[in-house]
């Protein structure tokens, strides 16, 4: 099933006999049984306005395809979507819908907040098939119940989203990296502290195994001229900062894609949690790792079948199987957990949207 | 305004229900003299006014649950309250219900300015929060007009804004984690001080729920560092339409200011009457505040004068001295003082995309001028977020209702050109009637729904946010 517009896609999931798999570019892998529903012809752009900020496109337009819009117009989505196929081992080009489904959120998140907070609309049809709108496309508005930040991160679980709008952001006219090479996990979570507790707009800090920390300022020229200098003075208890400025974007990339773990063989695990836990958790697990948001969010290998969480514990937030034997969130809160498979009752009565991502 | 009819059955049982919660309760923590009660009866919308049945003011989580407990039990309806500061009537109760105040609730919980997080009881002020962590070189953003009195409870419910949210965010976007007691007088913990929820992002629905779906208590919330410093400049424009080009035209250039405030005639003139703050006398003006270091305000303002300069602007003014800023922000910051001292005025809330900026105020002046009332507009013109005052005057017969129906006709156009009915003042009583201007029946049913899995028997804020008729049957 390829439904073109919203009606469409009413009939079809009104229509489901059983279970739907929801697919936007596929680049996740099917998981469970049922029929496919692909959302890729609910695509294109429904409304771009650079003056206001503001950009309604529908859910399955390529994520490419909305990336290269905003640039030709010096505009950018501020959450800097990522893409996780190489790490996972996956193909094809997500789709916008599919972004927000997961709120996939690169190293920007730290200044500029995750997907979530960068979508301020949705459309989206519910497990009984009807249409429901919430938000719109103006950045403030709190008229009823936020239902669009629920959508967020849902994982395509309470209903298949068939329109997203966005508050926009300025591509910044000039950055560089201030790269601490060499220092280790703990130093590198104390340096990342700092530096994002200073008043410099550090807009990302993160750690590679084999490179070190990496900081990044963002602004125009003279902006990020001052404040490399001044950061720089800041992190020298550290180490001497080495700046990088033409390699500086395809680092980031680098680090948002996870590419020092592309070719190590086991479970992927991400980890959520209070950045200053970071470093005793990389202590525990004992294998090469990647972290991003300042400690706030770690990449690691482990052996196929390690109990990572028990390893890894205590920690508050929570960790994700990502690529393994299937995919696996950690268990939530007796009270919370049941609020949620209520709401999932509640947009799909029926069960037709079943697995998700499978989490 | 229609409220529902309080029910009999419950306000007949009032010594059994006072009796419970006093047997829970510490015995100062539960209020039910009618003299004491009043101050309760009524917040920021004051023209509408019902005396609860009892109000409680416990001093912990705990406490609170055991209060809801006893409500849940004898099936009567809480509305809880933070300072009151509500413009839409959220925090009215009606004669059948419960108050639960959180204002007791004010400590500080923890200051972690490593992970950049602070946790407070829910019952301390915007401001209080800030000055807990201001001595380490921290703020927290969201910064509503009201931050003196109103609480981060209220804040939350309402998902609150205030000027400096277009760099910043509104409470949603700063908020990380709270505890929240159901009505049946569950303790959740929901989010922390870590980046992603676990699962459904609950944190994001509850934010801006109007005390509909349980009651906050703690609440762990992101803090920033202070910025190196901050300038604003004031422009003047012979034309509204030509302000809100300039702001287009700001923004289209890739500068975000953390500010930029818009006041149109009627409020500079009010406000040039009541504080002198040395205004041009012009048809428009615009406030744009830029943060960071010396060096980097002036590249930011050099690039907005250039801008400005395109539009002819009537008067350019950059603040040169800190006696000279605060100047430049007193007119706007006492704004709502001077158009009070006018009259009795309604404050709306309504936002528009900023490209139906110039039509929209056109709009509302000739409305204005068909209803025979006066209408003055100052605004956060960086996302949108208007506020038209409409005067009136409550001594003459009449006037409430006509401005009243004023109001709803400017909600409606915002809403017709692109925008909705609040942008962050919620929807209370004030805008619930119009609620199906914005939303479809569909719409509101699924809003609903999430209501009917954190309160099933609809005892929470019952008969606030959706149409009276919309939620009759499931208030029962
Ligand atoms: C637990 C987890 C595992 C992940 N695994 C991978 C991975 O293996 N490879 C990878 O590249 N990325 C993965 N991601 C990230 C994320 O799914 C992608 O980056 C995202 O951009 C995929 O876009 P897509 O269009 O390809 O979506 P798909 O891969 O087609 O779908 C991803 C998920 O989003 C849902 N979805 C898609 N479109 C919609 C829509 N319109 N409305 C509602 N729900 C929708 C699907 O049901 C599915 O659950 C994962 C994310 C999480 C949280
Ligand atoms: C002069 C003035 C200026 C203002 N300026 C702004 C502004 O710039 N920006 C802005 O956004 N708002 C503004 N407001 C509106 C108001 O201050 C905000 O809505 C504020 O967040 C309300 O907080 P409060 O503590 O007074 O809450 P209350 O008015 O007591 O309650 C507001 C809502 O929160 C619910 N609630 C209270 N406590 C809890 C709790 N513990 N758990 C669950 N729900 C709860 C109530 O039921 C009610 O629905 C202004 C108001 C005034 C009077």
């Amino acid at each position: 099933m390829r439904p073109q517009d919203e009606r469409e896609l009413a009939a079809a999931i009104r229509d489901a006999a059983g279970p739907l798999r929801v697919q936007g570019g596929g680049t996740r892998g099917l998981v469970g049984a049922g029929e496919v529903l692909d959302t890729t012809g609910l695509c294109g752009v429904r409304l771009y306005e650079p003056a206001a900020l503001t950009l309604v496109v529908g859910a399955g337009t390529p994520l490419a395809e909305v990336e290269a819009l905003l640039a030709g117009e010096g505009q950018r989505l501020g959450f800097e979507p990522v893409r996780w196929g190489p790490l996972l081992g996956a193909s094809g080009e997500s789709t916008i819908g599919g972004v927000v489904a997961a709120n996939v959120s690169g190293p920007r998140r730290v200044r500029a907040g995750a997907a979530r907070d960068a979508l301020i609309g949705v459309r989206f049809v519910d497990g009984r098939g009807e249409v429901i709108k919430s938000g719109g496309r103006v950045m403030k508005n709190v008229t009823g119940y936020d239902l669009v930040k629920l959508m967020a991160g849902s994982r395509g679980r309470l209903g298949v989203l068939s329109e997203v709008a966005f508050k926009l952001m300025p591509a910044a006219a000039s950055e560089a990296t201030l790269l601490l090479e060499g220092i280790g996990v703990g130093d590198a979570v104390a340096a990342m502290a700092a530096a994002l507790g200073s008043p410099y707009e550090v807009s990302g800090a993160g750690w590679m195994p084999g490179l070190g920390a990496m900081l990044r300022l963002e602004g125009l020229a003279e902006s990020v001229g001052y404040r490399v200098g001044r950061l720089g003075e800041l992190m020298q208890r550290f180490a001497t900062p080495r700046i990088e400025r033409a390699g500086s974007a395809a680092l980031w990339r680098d680090l948002g894609e996870v590419a020092p773990l592309h070719h190590c063989a086991g479970d992927v695990w991400r980890f959520s949690v209070k950045p200053s836990e970071a470093p005793g958790i990389v202590a525990r697990l004992g294998v090469p790792v990647v972290l991003d948001w300042g400690g706030g969010l770690i990449w690691a290998v482990l052996p196929e079948g390690t109990n990572a969480r028990a390893m890894a514990a205590p920690y508050s937030g929570h960790a994700t199987l990502m690529r393994g034997c299937g995919v696996a969130s950690e268990p939530e809160a007796p009270g919370v957990a049941e609020l949620g498979e209520a709401l999932r009752a509640k947009f799909d009565p029926r069960g037709i949207f079943g697995e998700g991502l499978g989490a | 305004m229609q409220m529902p009819v309080p029910d009999p059955a419950i306000l007949a049982k009032k010594a059994a229900i006072v009796a419970a919660l006093r047997a829970v309760l510490p015995a100062d923590a539960v209020i039910d003299d009618p003299f004491e009660t009043r101050a309760y009866e009524c917040d920021a919308l004051a023209a509408y006014r019902t005396r609860p049945l009892a109000v409680v003011l416990p001093r912990s989580t705990s406490e609170v649950a055991a209060a809801l407990k006893v409500c849940h039990r004898h099936g009567v309806p809480v509305v809880p309250r933070g300072a009151g500061t509500s413009l839409a009537g959220g925090a009215m109760p009606s004669a059948d219900a419960v108050i639960l105040g959180v204002a007791r609730m004010s400590a500080v919980l923890e200051v972690d300015t490593a992970n950049r997080f602070v946790r407070v009881e829910a019952g301390r002020t915007n401001l209080a929060v800030s000055a807990a962590v201001e001595g380490e070189g921290f703020f927290y953003a969201p910064d509503p007009s009201s931050q003196l009195a109103c609480l981060i409870a209220g804040n939350i419910a309402m998902n609150s804004g205030g000027a400096h949210c277009l760099k910043y965010g509104v409470t949603t976007n700063n908020l990380m984690g709270v505890t929240l007691v159901t009505m049946a007088g569950e303790v959740l913990e929901i989010g922390g001080p870590y980046a992603d929820a676990g699962g459904l992002d609950l944190l994001g629905v509850i934010c801006g729920s109007e005390g509909q779906l349980g009651v906050v208590t703690e609440a762990t919330l992101r803090i920033l560092p202070k910025p190196e410093g901050a300038r604003p400049v004031l422009i003047g424009f012979d034309s509204s339409e030509v302000a809100g080009a300039c702001v287009a035209d700001i923004i289209r250039a890739g500068v975000l200011p953390v500010a930029i405030e818009f006041m149109d005639r009627p409020c500079i003139r009010a406000t040039e009457a009541f504080a002198q703050p040395g205004y041009p006398d012009c048809e428009a003006l615009l406030i744009v505040e830029v943060e960071g270091a010396e060096a980097e305000i002036d590249e930011q303002l050099g690039l907005i004068r250039q801008i400005a300069m395109r539009h002819a602007p009537v008067e350019f003014r950059e603040a040169q001295s800190d006696e000279e800023a605060k100047r430049i922000w007193l007119g706007r910051k006492s704004a709502f003082g001077a158009m009070g001292q006018i009259n009795d005025y309604v404050c709306l809330d309504g936002t528009i995309p900023v490209s139906a900026l110039p039509q929209t105020l056109r709009r509302i002046g000739e409305m204005a001028a068909a209803a025979g009332l006066e209408v003055a507009n100052v605004f956060h013109a960086g996302d949108g977020n208007m506020h038209p005052l409409i005067l009136y005057d409550a001594n003459r017969e009449g006037d409430l209702e006509r401005c009243e129906a004023l109001g709803a006709d400017i909600l409606r156009l915002c809403v017709e050109v692109g925008g909705c009915l609040s942008g962050e003042h919620g929807v209370g009583i004030e805008k619930r009637e119009l609620m199906s201007a914005q939303f479809t029946r569909a719409d509101m049913e699924a809003q609903m729904r999430v209501k009917d899995v954190f309160d099933p028997g609809w005892l929470l804020n019952p008969a606030k946010v959706f149409p009276l008729e919309v939620s009759a049957a499931r208030r029962g």
